[in-house]
């Protein structure tokens, strides 16, 4: 057996939060513990750099895969990837150092804890997407609520109990029923081995129940309406680097169990159901944008946009076609990166006024200006322009949408109209107008680290919007894959009468 | 060569936008300038090169989607079309620029509007050498996005704000259409590549598609898409409450973008896309009936304006109209000439109203000016120049452009034909008015600012006037010579080659010797008309506008089209947010929801807490009633 690099992702961030908390913890020290995860979290993104060079992207089947006897005969802990699952495996590696380089600015108080915490967080969301097992997914996709419930519930605002509490009822209802699905999968099947799962494939008999109780697992996390609603009250008093991480990572957990899951291992129920989903998609990318626009808060005007964006993804992933899935997957992709940005721009002019209102502030572009170009770019990632990798995920979503129901995708498309509308009033409101309020203009422009951190995003949005194919081409052949095994494009063929 | 074309705008952009600050102002301009000379002066060898041995060239830069069958490219499409286009937005595009460094002396931001300038044309010239829709759109929306920083480049102004974003919005809007129409292009023909999906149009005439439970010919419904997307490029009937506030930017800005170059870029998708809409005789009725009722609608708001930029944008939104109604009867050479020629005395009558706005101190009201032809001698020459071109006014440009729609339009056999060329003549006298009025009010008749002395008045530096100049020739002698060129009947030498369709040729017929005369001849006699009612004796104009007042403020208020989109679709958007944000999300979900929960396990807990009183009488007494209940109904049984 080869070096076990997947298990080496999976574990090195705990290695590193043990270190951290086995150092004596003194005011001095909160520095270098800071380094300790930085370091850690670079080494964790250049493997996982490393892993994605040697993937080879042209293979179907699951590479680095390892297998360990756990419980025997019931559960092996079975890790792997392939083309899609590594590319969020990236994403985490990379967000998670942004994190880590912000918390000096916003965490006043237990900063080893609060590093201890993201980097347990890391070391689930890297289990998440190269389990292949299911309970071993499982294990991963609810030991996160724990990190995440503690940062929001230590650290956050004012209202922190009430959101954490939220956070944590909405997650865990939806998974009480994933764990019922997964013991009855066992007991029909007899593994819970994802490949073994794949071949033998689940008789469609059971499959509505099962699809419905892994919908409700994941509807809660992506979140879809109207489960939504814990998003914008966790996002709020959550602290910025939490925000980010939530945003970025956590909801594409989600997105990344309906393709891994609901259609690799439910095919029929995922056609049975594509009308419900469109339908939720459609409200969601509706109805949360409108909400989007009247938003107040800026932090909840982005939670409520990410619901929208969302909205695209699952429409996307139940289109069924290689365009709808791609740009489902090239979304999330995007949106981890973009949402990420925002939330940094947000919690930059946080840190100085320590208001999230929108009406407080306003003129910044005078004394801001290089604040003021980052989050343009991210304003107009979040809009899709062409040119930004929003564009590209929005835009294929919407092809393979066309292709199968052109009136959602006409209907998510005015969604496009809403989206420009409340990111460009967010931006008029805040950056642009007269400087008024005194305290605002006493405001500096961004610092080293924050100019190092929102520039590390600029590139990847605008690089992968005029070059994307480093994307698409490592997940194209198990997309394909995907849909060619599960025959998902019975639809298609239906429709055309072959 | 083409690349130095595209990119050299682009390499300017940057240079000015991010080492602005460190190169100064003086350098920044001098590099975005002479960058984009240099490609309009490639343009012109392209255009030339394109002229003399019809050279075509197709180079692909990079591959930039490849998502299943979907395969998109970056790409440099040279043809006449293009060439045309290439030549159009190059050349104002660095006379603006030089224009740029006078106008924007006093202006702390030089670097950055220079920047955006750049990298506007930039943006514009992927658009037009694209050869396939996908990155047509991307330089649409990219042209958008830069009109969008440049409408609000003063960025503390709120209304300049205000009509960046509505200017986004509503090509948005526009674009919403236009991207259906490609996902409709990619879903019959799989791909988004110009050429071959031209290729495929003959093979799916009859083909019929269901559309928000409508039945519509396939054809027609691509066309009808993508002109919803024209519509909001080129401001046209419904979609163009964006371009009068556009007028919030700066002028040059206004000459560039919403006159010359982006606004026409909808007559260019349309000229385009001849090969498909050549089969459409729905959607060229379509366009024609949008175009006509553009031309006459802003024609009608352009008459009674007081803003001198305003009446400029409704008058570029009107010749945008006939642009339109050229190509919905089919003659799209034609558009493409007035397209040319438009391009030329509407820039000059912008950049014209920009020198003069300058000498005034930024008045932009006509009512606040007048009486000043002696003091700016060179503006007012030039500016008569474009307005002679933009009537009409015999051998100059606008006439053999303008007159040939007319025309085209008469002779066509389209449903609309005739009547499109009645509202032609119609409008083109209405224009020949408001033009007259707009040159009377600002330079003849008294002076009326009261805040500057009629002494200040100066004339604009040499960096202003040589643009105007060159303007002015080409507004002067663009339609006679490449009248030929562009909508000559010489069959034996095409210049458009394969970029323009046309299923049958255009009739050569001429109309009726009188129709010919009818339009050169009113548009003269409104001159002394117009001198006579604007000058000589305003009460008449009283008189009319205090007789017809209703019709005067619906004018006045442009048809109420602002009023009437706020209580449609603004009001009801933000009410409707808030609705579903207080009551449905509030309310219903998370009350019966996460709340609704809680509550309820905290009020059976309330409930249970209570049974546990720790009285033991109480429980003796529970117990008792339950032993008995219990017994009750074992003997019942």
């Amino acid at each position: 057996m080869n070096f076990p690099i997947l298990s080496s992702l999976i574990l090195l961030p705990t290695i590193g939060a043990l270190f951290i908390f086995f150092v004596r913890s003194s005011n001095s020290q909160y520095q270098s513990s800071k380094y300790v995860a930085l370091f850690i979290t670079l080494a964790n993104f250049f493997l996982s750099l490393y892993l994605w060079i040697v993937f080879d992207k042209s293979i179907v089947d699951f590479q680095f895969v390892e297998e360990r006897e756990w419980i025997s005969g019931f559960v092996n802990y079975k890790v792997g990837v392939d083309g899609i699952s590594i590319l969020f495996i990236l994403l985490t590696t990379f967000i998670t150092p942004i994190c880590v380089i912000t918390v000096n600015a916003t965490i006043k108080n237990r900063l080893k804890d609060f590093l201890i915490a993201i980097l347990i967080l890391e070391t689930f969301m890297i289990g998440v997407f190269c389990s292949l097992d299911l309970v071993v997914f499982y294990l991963f996709f609810e030991a996160g609520l724990i990190p995440m419930f503690l940062i929001i519930g230590i650290w956050g605002g004012e209202r922190r109990v009430y959101s954490a509490f939220k956070f944590f009822l909405y997650t865990l209802l939806g998974s009480v029923l994933m764990l019922v699905a997964i013991i009855s999968i066992y007991w029909i099947t007899g593994t819970t081995d994802v490949i073994k799962l794949y071949e033998l494939g689940i008789d469609s008999k059971y499959q509505n129940l099962l699809w419905l109780a892994f919908f409700s697992s994941f509807a809660v996390k992506t979140p879809m309406w109207p489960v939504h609603t814990w998003l914008p009250d966790a996002h709020v008093e959550a602290p910025t680097a939490g925000s980010v991480l939530l945003a970025a990572i956590l909801l594409k957990m989600a997105g990344y169990g309906f393709i891994r899951f609901s259609l690799g291992l439910f095919p029929d129920a995922s056609l049975y159901f594509v009308p419900l989903v469109y339908t939720l998609s459609l409200i969601a990318i509706i109805y949360t944008s409108l909400v989007a626009l009247m938003q107040e808060d800026m932090k909840k005007l982005i939670a409520y946009s990410s619901v929208a964006h969302m909205g695209f993804v699952t429409l996307g992933i139940f289109t069924m076609t290689q365009q709808g899935i791609e740009g489902s997957i090239f979304q999330m992709i995007s949106h981890g990166l973009v949402s990420a940005a925002l939330f940094l721009c947000v919690g930059v002019v946080y840190d100085r006024l320590h208001t999230r209102l929108i009406n407080r502030y306003g003129g910044l572009v005078s004394i801001m200006p290089k604040y003021a170009i980052v989050f343009m770019v991210f304003t107009l990632g979040a809009l899709g322009l062409p040119g930004t990798s929003g564009f590209i995920g929005e835009f294929l979503v919407l092809m393979g949408a066309f292709k199968k129901n052109i009136l959602v995708a006409t209907i998510a498309s005015l969604g496009v109209i809403l989206g420009a509308a409340y990111m460009l009033w967010l931006y008029k409101r805040i950056i642009f107008g007269k400087l008024i309020n005194e305290d605002v203009k006493k405001m500096v422009d961004l610092k080293r680290f924050e100019i190092v951190t929102l520039w590390l995003l600029v590139l990847p949005i605008i690089f992968f919007g005029f070059y994307p194919e480093p994307l698409i081409n490592s997940i194209e052949v198990s997309v394909a894959n995907m849909i060619d095994m599960n025959d998902l494009d019975k639809i298609n063929k239906l429709a055309l009468g072959e | 060569m083409e690349y130095l074309i595209l990119f050299l705008p682009l390499i300017g952009s940057i240079i000015s936008g991010f080492f602005g600050k460190t190169i100064g102002d003086r350098l920044s301009q001098l590099i975005t300038c002479i960058l984009v000379s240099i490609s309009a002066l490639l343009s012109l060898f392209i255009f030339f090169k394109v002229v003399s041995s019809g050279y075509e060239h197709n180079a692909i830069i990079a591959t930039w989607i490849n998502s299943g069958s979907l395969n998109v490219d970056w790409s440099i499409k040279v043809d006449a079309l293009s060439a045309v286009m290439l030549v159009v937005v190059t050349l104002v595009s660095s006379l603006v620029h030089i224009y740029s460094v006078g106008y924007m002396s006093h202006d702390p931001h030089k670097p950055r509007f220079m920047s955006y300038l750049s990298l506007f044309t930039f943006a514009m010239l992927t658009l037009v050498t694209s050869d396939n829709f996908l990155q047509l759109f991307f330089g649409w929306e990219g042209v958008g996005l830069c009109s969008y920083f440049l409408i609000g480049f003063w960025y503390k102004k709120e209304t300049a704000n205000a009509a960046a974003i509505k200017a986004f919005i509503v090509n948005r809007v526009g674009d919403f259409g236009f991207a259906l129409g490609i996902f409709l292009i990619f879903y019959i023909f799989g791909t988004v590549n110009y050429d071959e999906v031209f290729l495929k149009i003959p093979e799916i005439i009859d083909q019929k598609i269901n559309f928000l439970s409508f039945k519509f010919n396939t054809i027609d419904l691509i066309c009808l898409l993508l002109f919803i997307g024209a519509m909001g490029k080129s401001a046209q009937f419904l979609l163009h409450t964006w371009l009068p506030d556009a007028m919030e930017g700066p002028t040059p800005v206004s000459a560039l973008i919403h006159a010359a170059t982006m606004v026409t870029a909808g007559v260019f998708l349309v000229v385009r896309c001849s090969p498909i809409y050549e089969y459409s005789e729905l959607a060229l009725s379509v366009i024609t009936l949008v175009g006509m009722t553009t031309a006459f609608f802003a024609a009608t708001v352009a008459l009674v304006q007081t803003d001198i930029k305003k009446i400029i944008a409704y008058s570029t939104c009107s010749q945008l109209g006939y642009m339109f109604f050229a190509a919905g009867v089919g003659a799209y050479n034609v558009a493409m000439f007035h397209l040319f020629t438009h391009a030329f005395f509407k820039a000059l009558l912008f950049l014209g109203s920009g020198s003069v706005i300058h000498s005034f101190k930024d008045e932009q009201d006509v009512t606040k000016m007048g009486g000043v032809f002696r003091k700016l001698p060179y503006t007012y020459a030039l500016m008569v120049i474009g307005t002679l071109a933009l009537t009409g006014f015999p051998f100059l440009s606008g006439f053999y452009s303008k007159d040939a729609i007319i025309e085209f339009a008469y002779i066509s056999d389209t449903k609309f034909g005739i009547y499109a060329a009645g509202i032609g003549v119609l409008t083109a006298v209405m224009t020949s008015i408001y033009s007259w009025r707009l040159i009377f009010k600002t330079f003849h008749g008294d002076y009326k600012n009261k805040y500057l002395s009629i002494d200040t008045m100066h004339e604009s530096p040499l960096s202003m006037m040589l643009p105007l100049v060159l303007l002015a020739v080409g507004a002067i002698f663009s339609g006679f010579l490449f009248k030929e060129l562009f909508i000559g009947h010489d069959t034996m030498y095409n210049f458009w080659g394969e970029s323009i369709k046309f299923l049958e040729p255009l009739g050569k017929e001429h109309p009726p010797t009188w129709f010919l005369f009818l339009t050169p001849t009113l548009v003269v006699v409104t001159i002394p008309l117009s001198y006579y009612l604007f000058v000589k004796n305003t009460k008449i104009v009283d008189e009319i506008v205090s007789i017809n007042m209703p019709v005067y403020i619906f004018l006045q208020k442009k048809w109420y089209f602002d009023e009437l989109y706020d209580q449609i679709f603004i009001k009801p958007s933000k009410s409707f947010g808030i609705f579903l944000w207080k009551k449905i999300d509030g309310l219903i979900i998370d009350k019966f929801g996460p709340d609704g929960i809680s509550n309820l396990v905290k009020h059976f807990s309330f409930k249970a807490v209570k049974f546990q009183s720790g009285y033991i009488y109480q429980y003796a007494f529970i117990m008792l009633l339950g032993f008995s209940i219990l017994l009750t109904l074992l003997i019942v049984k």
